[in-house]
């Protein structure tokens, strides 16, 4: 979880504002997209849905594992 | 056909499909009016959970604000989205095995304490009416605009719609009638967007298209950077905030959409945990769906905006012009009297003779893209149903809080389940009328109010949520001391910046230059330290109370 929660940091906290006006000075190849200010506006909100996804299989595997998944 | 009878149609068509849905879900129970039975599906608790958060401000504020902002508006983007994240990996799972019916439940039965299930009953209260006052505005604007009927029958007829499905199908009747009010708000929100992406990107997808090129082989976004820096406004791409303030606002925004109450209400509804986690990633795709297309929206809205107006005779302006003039948003006021209008950024006030109000560049933008009327009605039918799906889901939490909360567990406990849900449905109507008046004379100070709910959500329920799940340890005297300095610490930065002093409010005077908008995060870390701190002096929680956080931690579900 620990480490989902980094990637979380990473995305917007990172690429979204720290790092935005250094990523900045390349474009998403093929598009007129801003790197940093694609993360901040499409790419963070992307990888969050992934995030969550991951997590919930994550934990059902676990549940399996573990004897106590739900029926 | 005109404009008038397309909006007319589709309101009427939209209306009438939630109140059949109202029909066929009644309420006959606590449980079905609390948390619709417990037995919704993951992916349509998702769905219901999207219509359900994305208010009047998503819809209708939220693409005008960044086409504003430029990516200083990105701390809504991520911020909105964010707190799902959280939701999910550290909240609704364990909110949901621990079983109950809403926040304050949970606070007053972890620390065993009715001071804390007050505070959190006046708090969820608080937020509720804060947030549908201005759900309420928002279709008296559209009413308004679009049908031309005076704004108090506007709010009038809004308020007859949620009080007949909300009261007769408490949480069941909500749940559904969001589905399909989500149905019509994303069809709403992406018809004229992928219109627009066509006209000006040449691609059906807005999320890519503004990303795209004009013919001349300049992108899109330095075209608009280009001019907005012609004009003397900031630039688009890079924000006017400080590094500081926009990571603050985007974590108080995040750590508040995790702690606000009918967001997470939503997820005592589904049959199992794992359910719970399923269904918040859904929750997200369907609201990423609105939200990775609003900056697309923002972009070519104030690209289409600035060529429209900018150094273009008054006497030119298309119909929608006059229009959005009667109703106040749009003002000109030609200075120097040549006749044209002069549209320039904030340093040159004197010089500057247009004044556009954020909330009618969605609104408006089918007009000034020339779209089709029937596209302007669909707008107004989704504007519609994303503020009435959103003020149901709050008059939820205030009439559970009230009959539940405060009735049930405090003041007569012993309150048969059919004067319960009596009770739930009184408070469900009276808080309608409530939410009305706030409609019909909406205090001047909503978006003020706004940034007070979130700080509030982001220092008191979200820490103390966290805390009770994952702290075996923690007690009364913690949590009780972290909520009242979290909460004290923001709504005391927020009343003297917002309201006692606006005048002091600039980045001179500010704490580390954090906004009050962004002062949430450090209410939460204040909470966070001061229940750290404080609980180490007080005994461990009862037995039972250690017994329950274990116990909430493990998912396999015991239904009831």
């Amino acid at each position: 979880m620990l480490s989902l929660l980094a990637v979380w940091a990473f995305v917007s906290f990172g690429c979204g504002i720290l790092l935005h006006d250094w990523l900045d000075q390349w474009k998403i190849l093929g598009t007129g997209f801003p790197v940093g200010f694609w993360f901040a506006q499409q790419g963070s909100i992307l990888v969050f849905i992934a995030l969550v996804f991951v997590y919930a299989r994550r934990m059902d595997r676990l549940d399996k594992e573990f004897g106590v998944k739900e029926e | 056909m005109g404009v008038q009878g397309w909006t007319l149609l589709l309101i009427g068509l939209s209306f009438a499909l939630y109140i059949g849905i109202a029909i066929w879900s009644r309420a006959t129970s606590t449980k079905d009016f609390y948390i619709a039975g417990g037995g919704v599906p993951p992916l349509i608790n998702g769905m219901a959970t999207a219509a359900d958060w994305m208010s009047a401000a998503s819809f209708i504020s939220m693409a005008g604000a960044i086409s504003f902002l430029g990516y200083d508006g990105s701390v809504y983007l991520m911020g909105w989205t964010g707190g799902y994240v959280l939701l999910a990996l550290l909240l609704a799972p364990y909110l949901r095995k621990f079983g109950k019916f809403t926040i304050p439940d949970f606070v007053g039965d972890r620390f065993e304490s009715s001071a804390a299930r007050i505070i959190a009953v006046v708090c969820a209260i608080f937020i509720s009416f804060t947030y549908v006052s201005g759900q309420m505005q928002g279709v008296g604007i559209v009413l308004s605009r679009f049908l031309e009927v005076p704004t108090t029958t506007g709010v009038m007829i809004g308020m007859g719609i949620v009080f007949f499905y909300a009261v007769l199908g408490g949480m069941k009747g909500i749940t559904y009638t969001q589905v399909a009010q989500y149905c019509v708000l994303i069809f709403a929100y992406l018809v004229p967007a992928i219109f627009l992406s066509i006209q000006l990107a040449d691609t059906p997808i807005p999320q890519l298209g503004f990303g795209g090129f004009l013919p001349d082989g300049t992108s899109l976004l330095e075209n608009l950077d280009g001019l907005q820096k012609e004009l003397g406004f900031d630039s688009y791409l890079n924000g006017s905030k400080s590094l500081l303030d926009v990571a603050c606002i985007t974590a108080a925004l995040m750590v508040g959409t995790a702690g606000l109450p009918h967001v997470i209400i939503r997820f005592y509804t589904v049959p199992k945990v794992r359910d719970a986690r399923k269904s918040v990633g859904w929750a997200l795709v369907f609201i990423a769906l609105l939200y990775t297309v609003a900056p697309a929206i923002g972009v070519f809205a104030r690209t289409n905006l600035l060529q429209t107006v900018s150094n273009q005779p008054y006497a030119d302006m298309p119909e929608w012009f006059q229009k959005w003039e009667t109703t106040g948003l749009l003002k000109f006021e030609d200075k120097n009297h040549d006749g044209l209008i002069q549209y320039v950024g904030n340093q040159s006030s004197a010089v500057n003779e247009l004044d556009v109000h954020k909330d009618i560049m969605v609104l408006a933008n089918p007009e000034i893209a020339g779209l089709p009327d029937w596209v302007v009605g669909l707008v107004a039918a989704g504007a519609l149903a994303a503020a009435l799906s959103t003020a149901a889901g709050l008059l939820l939490v205030v009439s559970s809080a009230i009959s539940h909360d405060l009735l049930k567990r405090c003041l007569r406990p012993k309150i048969s389940e059919k004067g319960e849900l009596l009770a739930a449905r009184l408070s469900a109507g009276v808080a309608v009328c409530i939410a009305g008046w706030f409609g019909i004379h909406p205090p001047g100070f909503v978006a003020e109010v706004v940034a007070f709910a979130f700080g509030l959500a982001a220092s008191s329920f979200f820490p103390v949520l966290l805390l009770g799940i994952f702290s075996r340890r923690m007690n009364r005297a913690g949590a009780m001391s972290g909520m009242v300095c979290g909460i004290a610490l923001t709504a005391g930065y927020i009343l003297w910046f917002k309201f006692l002093h606006p005048e002091l409010s600039t980045p001179g005077n500010w704490w580390f230059g954090i906004s009050p908008e962004g002062i949430g995060a450090l209410g939460m870390l204040v909470n966070f330290a001061v229940a750290g701190a404080v609980y180490r002096f007080f005994p461990a929680p009862s037995s039972e109370v250690q017994a329950m956080v274990d116990d909430i931690r493990v998912p396999l579900g015991k239904r009831d």
